[in-house]
């Protein structure tokens, strides 16, 4: 079992895949460093978001993904 | 009545209408809001992409806010995912209530938070090429509208 990373929207151009693998577990300093400068530069944007185990985190930065978990980084949305 | 949907394939607004009001018998007023893809500029296409774990939760959500916020007998909130052609509907929001004003008000409460709050991303091709659209700061400014 591994951690599933999805990048949404412009976010998956940027990172250059839609989703990657990685071991668990995974912190936000984890993240930080696993998305690379251009991604993470966007994910300490207070307009990012991100989510863990289909739960949208209130403070991303308390991210504790263990083995299973899907976590999805969730670029500012543009609906309707 | 309450029906909140995603869909992903191209669908016609008018017949959703019709079942929508036969389902609240005795109502006052409906109001309801189609918005299409805008044949506009050289746009070939439009792709909304969801996260399926939180999209139509996320619907669900408003859902519950606008029947605490409005008196509402019924609330229809159907969005399009996937690739759509200029000219096809994106959105019908479409509100039952009593008295017009609820209903009214409604249709406005959640297409400003479809806009702004859902979790929606959209792009568009122009000449072949996509391009993602960035929120429009008019988008933030309507949902502070509803700031209680």
């Amino acid at each position: 079992m591994t951690i599933r990373i999805l990048f949404l929207g412009p976010l998956a151009d940027l990172a250059g895949q839609l989703e990657c693998e990685v071991e668990g577990p995974l912190d936000w300093d984890g993240l930080l460093a696993f998305a690379g400068p251009a991604v993470a530069e966007q994910l300490q944007l207070e307009r990012v978001n991100v989510a863990c185990a289909g739960k949208v985190l209130a403070d991303k930065t308390a991210l504790s993904a263990v083995d299973g978990d899907e976590i999805a980084l969730l670029p500012p949305v543009s609906g309707g | 009545m309450r029906d909140i949907r995603l869909l992903t394939e191209v669908f016609i607004p008018g017949t959703l209408i019709g079942p929508f009001s036969g389902a609240n018998p005795g109502l006052g007023g409906i109001c309801t809001f189609i918005g299409e893809v805008r044949a506009e500029d050289g746009v070939e296409a439009l792709e909304l992409t969801q996260y399926e774990p939180i999209t139509l939760p996320g619907m669900h959500e408003l859902a519950d806010r606008a029947f605490a916020r409005f008196d509402l007998m019924g609330l229809l909130m159907v969005h399009r995912v996937g690739q759509m052609l200029p000219g096809e509907p994106i959105v019908c929001v479409s509100a039952a209530a009593s008295h017009r004003r609820d209903a009214i008000e409604a249709v406005d409460f959640c297409m400003d938070h479809l806009k702004g709050r859902a979790w929606f991303w959209k792009r568009e091709k122009r000449a072949g090429e996509w391009r993602w659209i960035e929120p429009r700061d008019e988008d933030y400014t309507d949902l502070a509208r509803w700031k209680d």
